[in-house]
């Protein structure tokens, strides 16, 4: 089985600081890491490729510094890195990405073969929409399966796949074919260590790094900022209330202090005490 | 968004309007009324109130696109949407979509766009729409605003989508003006749910979408529906009691269980309650987790960050107990206590009991 | 299992190991760096400064690239009590030179930048991965290292440990003691973001000067300790550091000091309105040379704070550091060229280079600094910083008392407080561990 996962690099968000004075994300020192869930992607196809044999190829489209992301995926048990880099992806919103990715894919076919399924994350903690993944599959022309919390089986000589994909008001259980794409959902498995010998490949590898040229990306218009539709006109700080909470003085003990607020809340709305005993009765 | 969408270059900002001619035509607000095995999701009724104020403000017409099997609950959809504010109503019935599945859906649902055109096409952030909207604006090649927390039109009739990014520490507003149509999700509970009138009726418009099964490759094999009792309602309670950090330890977080338990209500937690185990994540509040609009939100030993802030915004009431007056949560609560928390809740607990009572609710309707 | 067999493996990618590492790859041996934190850096802390000769004697054009702060013009004591504080404060033009001497410097962006350059010098780096064990053959010579990872045991001619000081494997391994809490202090630290202009305006700085301000007095509670401010470019860092047995038998707690610190009225108008990010908490050994445990065996050599190698009182580490790492990977080296193996003998060559160099001079200096600091930590730290804002105190008032009263009543004061052999005695002591 030959397997693609697309992973991207994202600042560790729990880092990030906005500037206090001109709102801006100040990114100087805050590091990166894979997209937590497009681990969980890589994870399951590792585990295939563990079971079925074949080969596991990672990609992402980024600044040059995404090496970093592509040799912790290696480091983690991938067979093999690419980096899509170029100046003309700048800017690029998620039709672009998507754009570029599945040239990507395309020329990844024609190079090391065709890939029977191509992974995503469920969405990014950057970007955070969900969107490439299934745009991905769109432009290369593939089954889409998000939300997938367990890959029941996998048939390579019939090319069928089953899995559990998580729905709205339930789990649906599908049987489709190969190639198709597949988005993890978070917690569906566990990402594993990487070995030390794996370790020590990721270290000395050598990531291939494409520009838009390598990867036979003809038409620029769709890339970056010319190929996005979506326009960002404003970022700014969400608005401050002026208004602070109300305090409420602890009283003696708790008691007081719990009956000062029960006061406090039905003096602010009425209506709130009826609807509340009826709930409290388990109307 | 690949480079993550950081302050823009100031070209993607400065983009003029030169919506081409092919797509003057593009005309309506649409509403995606997503449905699962008979039953609606209530966001679809919440973006149908979203809608009606946008189609008011460009003075067009408010439209839900129906699909699902023939019969009663897809048709009973319909009357929901006009009740809830639609005029017209596309509706798409066929036996391949009586589950969802994104070949089908995708194929049929680009098909009424191309067909009958809209200016601004809205979805639920829900694990169906967001599925849906990637495949259609993709297809349509067109742009897609995730998640968007507030909608509104400029002067120039452009909708202008509002998001968070950034791990909610900032937010944006993004505009699609040179594609149709101009497409946004938006997540449960993030729009209020617009007021219900039962007579209201509108235009139902059939559309055959050119479907076959055959054609089809993925089947479904089973559904199994979530098991009722273990599912949190969230979202939809209308009084909700959380925990935070500050409650030290998973036994305290069992004093905002036994206060949820005595209203009735549903409990939650922050997000490093998840992380720690000591409540599941679809008990999670916040960006990342649930958004709720309760009338009332008790927070306990919660900071109030950002990404938690964003998720319980839409509450009528906040109330929060914490220790540390400068709490970032006393910014935007609307009721505060400065106080331990652990040795609040349980007499917080009683007084509600008492006050709570069916005796007292003998006096109040009475 | 792994094959290969390097010529050095270096546990920790913090001063030590990076200057290591870099010394013995640029000279062409082949070597694997071991770190367990997510990144080199990620988990180091320091007040942040840097000396810059140690580098220059690695990287001669180190300012070119690395991610350097600001550079001292200024130095800062203060002996505070608990409203007031006493200062000397000492700046040049002189240090804004060609060539600063020091720097203010965030050890997770220096560290990163420091490994990086290793790694380019051809040193293999492994992150998230944490050494278990030193592995030894038959005649307890280490060969090797075992780590959390899958994957056996990782074979090299030498280990070189750079774990830092609360780094588990020396004395796992039997090769020195754990550190004893009265020869490590417990350092606190916060990172205050201001816009660049507020800070350049508080602290009255131009381009990228700098400050620092090193505190003592009655913030630490009668403990031996210190408070430490240093500016970086678009931030300060505050921080508290006590002796750790000090704090057995209080309710203090170092965060609480620092809370403390941060609320003094000589430090909270230079934070005010700054957000805070980061909180930190390192240890730092403060022995001295009394404490420094065996530094070679066979097959190994322990460098940086591992070894106790950290002068307290100049509140030097990281340059220490830089410098045993660096002595160690020459002599590694020079052993290596002439064939020769690295038993406990021959690598005493190590030992040698350090004993020449200041390291080893000034550890020995100061020798005696961190006892005599610890056993009158009431003086030092409580009584003579109250005494001597007195005796300020006294001295600018104008109320009418004549100024020989006024001095007789500030000496009269500290002879109450402390009779006076005590006081002699103090200042002898003080002088003798300083000579
Ligand atoms: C990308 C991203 C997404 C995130 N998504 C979410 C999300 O969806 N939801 C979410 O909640 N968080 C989310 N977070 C985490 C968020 O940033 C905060 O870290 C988190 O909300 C803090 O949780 P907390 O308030 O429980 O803990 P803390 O911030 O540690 O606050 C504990 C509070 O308890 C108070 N306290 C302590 N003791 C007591 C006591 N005895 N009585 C009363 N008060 C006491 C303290 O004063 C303090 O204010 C996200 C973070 C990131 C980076
Ligand atoms: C608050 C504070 C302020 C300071 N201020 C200054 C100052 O201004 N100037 C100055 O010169 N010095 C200062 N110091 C001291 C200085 O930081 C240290 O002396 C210096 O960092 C020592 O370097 P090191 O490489 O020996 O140890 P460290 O920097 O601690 O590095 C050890 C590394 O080894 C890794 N490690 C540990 N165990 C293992 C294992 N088993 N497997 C793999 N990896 C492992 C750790 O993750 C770490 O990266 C300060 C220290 C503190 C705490
Ligand atoms: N620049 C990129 N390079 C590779 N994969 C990406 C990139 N951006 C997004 N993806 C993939 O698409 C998923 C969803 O991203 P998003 O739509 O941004 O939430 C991610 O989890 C990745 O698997």
């Amino acid at each position: 089985m030959k397997i693609l996962v697309c992973i991207k690099q994202v600042p560790d968000s729990a880092q990030i600081r906005v500037h206090p004075v001109t709102n801006t994300i100040m990114r100087q020192g805050v590091p990166t890491i894979i997209n937590p869930y497009d681990l969980f992607s890589l994870e399951e196809a590792l585990k295939i490729r563990d079971k079925f044999g074949g080969e596991v190829t990672v990609l992402t489209m980024g600044p040059p510094m995404a090496s970093e992301a592509l040799r912790k995926a290696l480091a983690i048990g991938a067979d093999r890195a690419i980096l899509l880099t170029d100046r003309s992806f700048a800017g690029s919103d998620t039709l672009a990405t998507t754009y570029a990715l599945s040239q990507a894919i395309r020329k990844i076919e024609k190079v090391y073969g065709d890939q029977d399924i191509v992974f995503a994350g469920k969405q990014t903690i950057d970007g955070d929409t969900a969107q490439v993944g299934p745009g991905v599959a769109k432009r290369l022309n593939i089954l889409q399966l998000t939300y997938v919390s367990k890959i029941e089986s996998c048939d390579p000589e019939k090319r069928e796949i089953i899995l559990e994909r998580r729905a709205e008001g339930g789990v649906q259980v599908l049987k489709t074919k190969l190639p198709c794409l597949i988005t993890m959902l978070e917690g569906s498995n566990e990402v594993r260590r990487g070995t030390i010998d794996d370790s020590l490949r990721a270290a000395r590898a050598q990531i291939v790094t494409w520009s838009a040229k390598d990867a036979e990306i003809a038409d620029l218009t769709k890339c970056g900022l010319k190929g996005s539709p979506t326009i960002v006109k404003k970022v700014f700080a969400p608005t401050p209330r002026t208004d602070r909470a109300k305090l409420i003085e602890p009283g003696k003990t708790a008691g007081d202090t719990a009956e000062a607020m029960i006061g406090a809340i039905f003096a602010r709305s009425a209506s709130l005490e009826e609807d509340m005993t009826k709930l409290a009765s388990g109307f | 968004m690949s480079e993550a969408p950081a302050p823009q270059p100031a070209s993607r900002a400065a983009a003029k309007k030169e919506l081409p001619e092919h797509f003057r035509g593009y005309k309506h607000v649409w509403v995606f009324i997503e449905q699962e095995r008979g039953e609606v999701h209530p966001v679809s009724w919440e973006l149908l109130g979203a809608g009606r104020k946008l189609a008011d403000k460009l003075g067009v017409q408010l439209c839900g696109a129906v699909f699902g099997a023939p019969g009663e609950a897809t048709r009973a959809a319909v009357a929901e949407a006009f009740r809830h504010g639609a005029d017209v109503a596309y509706l798409v019935e066929d036996p391949i979509l009586a589950d969802y599945r994104n070949e089908s859906y995708s194929k049929a649902l680009t098909q009424l766009v191309n067909a009958h055109k809209p200016e601004i096409l809205l979805l639920g952030a829900t694990t169906l729409g967001r599925d849906l909207a990637g495949s259609v604006a993709t297809t349509l090649l067109t742009g897609l605003t995730a998640d968007c927390t507030e909608l509104a039109v400029d002067a120039d009739g452009s909708l202008a989508a509002t998001r968070p990014t950034f791990g909610g520490s900032l937010l944006c507003t993004i505009y699609t003006l040179n594609y149709r149509p101009q497409m946004a999700t938006v997540r449960p509970r993030q729009m209020p749910m617009p007021p219900r009138d039962a007579a209201r009726v509108g235009q139902v418009i059939p559309f055959k979408a050119d479907l076959n099964e055959d054609e089809i490759i993925t089947k479904i094999l089973k559904f199994i529906p979530d098991r009722d009792s273990t599912k949190s309602n969230l979202a939809f309670a209308d009084v909700v009691v959380a925990g935070g950090l500050g409650l030290q330890s998973a036994e305290n977080f069992q004093l905002v269980r036994n206060l949820a338990s005595v209203l009735g209500a549903e409990f939650g937690g922050s997000r490093p309650l998840v992380q720690k185990g000591w409540i599941g994540s679809d008990r999670q509040i916040g960006q990342t987790g649930k958004t709720i609009r309760p009338k009332l939100y008790i927070a306990a030993g919660i900071s109030g960050a950002i990404q938690h802030r964003v998720g319980v915004e839409g509450a009528d009431m906040i109330l929060a107990i914490n220790t540390d007056k400068n709490a970032p949560i006393f910014d935007f609560a609307h009721l505060g206590v400065v106080t331990d928390a652990i040795r609040l809740l349980p007499a917080l607990t009683e007084a509600f009991r008492k006050r709570l009572s069916p005796h007292n609710r003998d006096r109040l309707a009475g | 299992m792994i094959e290969e067999k390097f010529d050095a493996i270096v546990i920790g990618a913090g001063m030590a190991g990076n200057a290591a590492a870099y010394t013995m790859a640029s000279r062409g041996l082949k070597v694997l760096q071991l770190e367990r934190g997510e990144y080199p850096g990620s988990k180091n802390v320091q007040g942040g400064i840097l000396y810059a000769d140690m580098l220059e004697k690695i990287i001669p054009n180190f300012r070119e690239e690395a991610p350097l702060e600001r550079h001292l013009v200024e130095q800062r004591f203060w002996m505070m009590t608990d409203r007031s504080h006493t200062g000397l404060q000492y700046r040049s033009d002189d240090f804004n030179e060609e060539s600063p001497n020091r720097y203010t410097i965030i050890r997770s962006q220096f560290d990163r930048w420091f490994n990086k350059e290793a790694q380019a010098k051809g040193t293999i780096v492994i992150a998230e991965t944490t050494v278990t064990q030193l592995v030894s053959d038959a005649y307890g010579k280490v060969i090797g290292v075992a780590t959390d990872r899958r994957g056996g045991t990782i074979f090299a001619d030498v280990v070189v440990i750079a774990e830092g000081v609360n780094g588990l494997l020396g004395s796992r391994a039997g090769l020195r003691e754990t550190p004893k809490a009265d020869h490590v202090a417990l350092a606190v630290k916060e990172m205050h973001f201001l816009p660049r202009e507020t800070i350049d305006a508080r602290f009255n700085l131009h381009g990228d000067e700098g400050v620092v301000i090193e505190a003592a007095g009655t913030i630490s509670k009668g403990m031996t300790g210190m408070g430490f401010i240093y500016t970086n470019k678009e931030s300060i860092s505050v921080g508290m550091g006590c002796l750790v047995s000090d704090f057995a038998g209080t309710t203090e707690t170092p965060y609480g000091l620092l809370e403390a610190f941060k609320k003094h009225p000589s430090v909270a108008p230079l934070l005010e309105g700054s957000e805070v990010k980061e909180y930190a908490a390192h240890l730092i050994p403060e022995g001295g040379y009394k404490t420094i445990p065996e530094l070679f065996g066979d097959g190994w050599v322990v460098v940086g704070d591992a070894a106790q190698l950290n002068n307290a009182i100049h509140r030097e580490g990281s340059n220490l550091a830089m410098t045993s790492g660096r002595f160690a990977g020459e002599a590694i080296f020079q052993l290596k060229t002439r064939r020769e193996p690295m038993t406990k003998q021959n690598l005493a060559l190590y030992k040698k280079l350090l004993d020449e160099s200041f390291v080893m001079k000034d550890l020995k200096k100061y020798k005696d600094m961190p006892a005599l600091l610890h056993t009158q930590a009431k003086n030092y730290f409580l009584a003579y910083p109250k005494l001597m804002s007195n005796a300020m105190e006294n001295f600018l008032r104008v109320d009418g008392t004549p100024k020989i009263d006024k001095e007789k009543a500030s000496i009269r004061a500290f002879v109450k407080e402390r009779n006076w052999t005590g006081l002699f005695g103090d200042a002898v002591r003080l002088a003798r561990a300083w000579r």
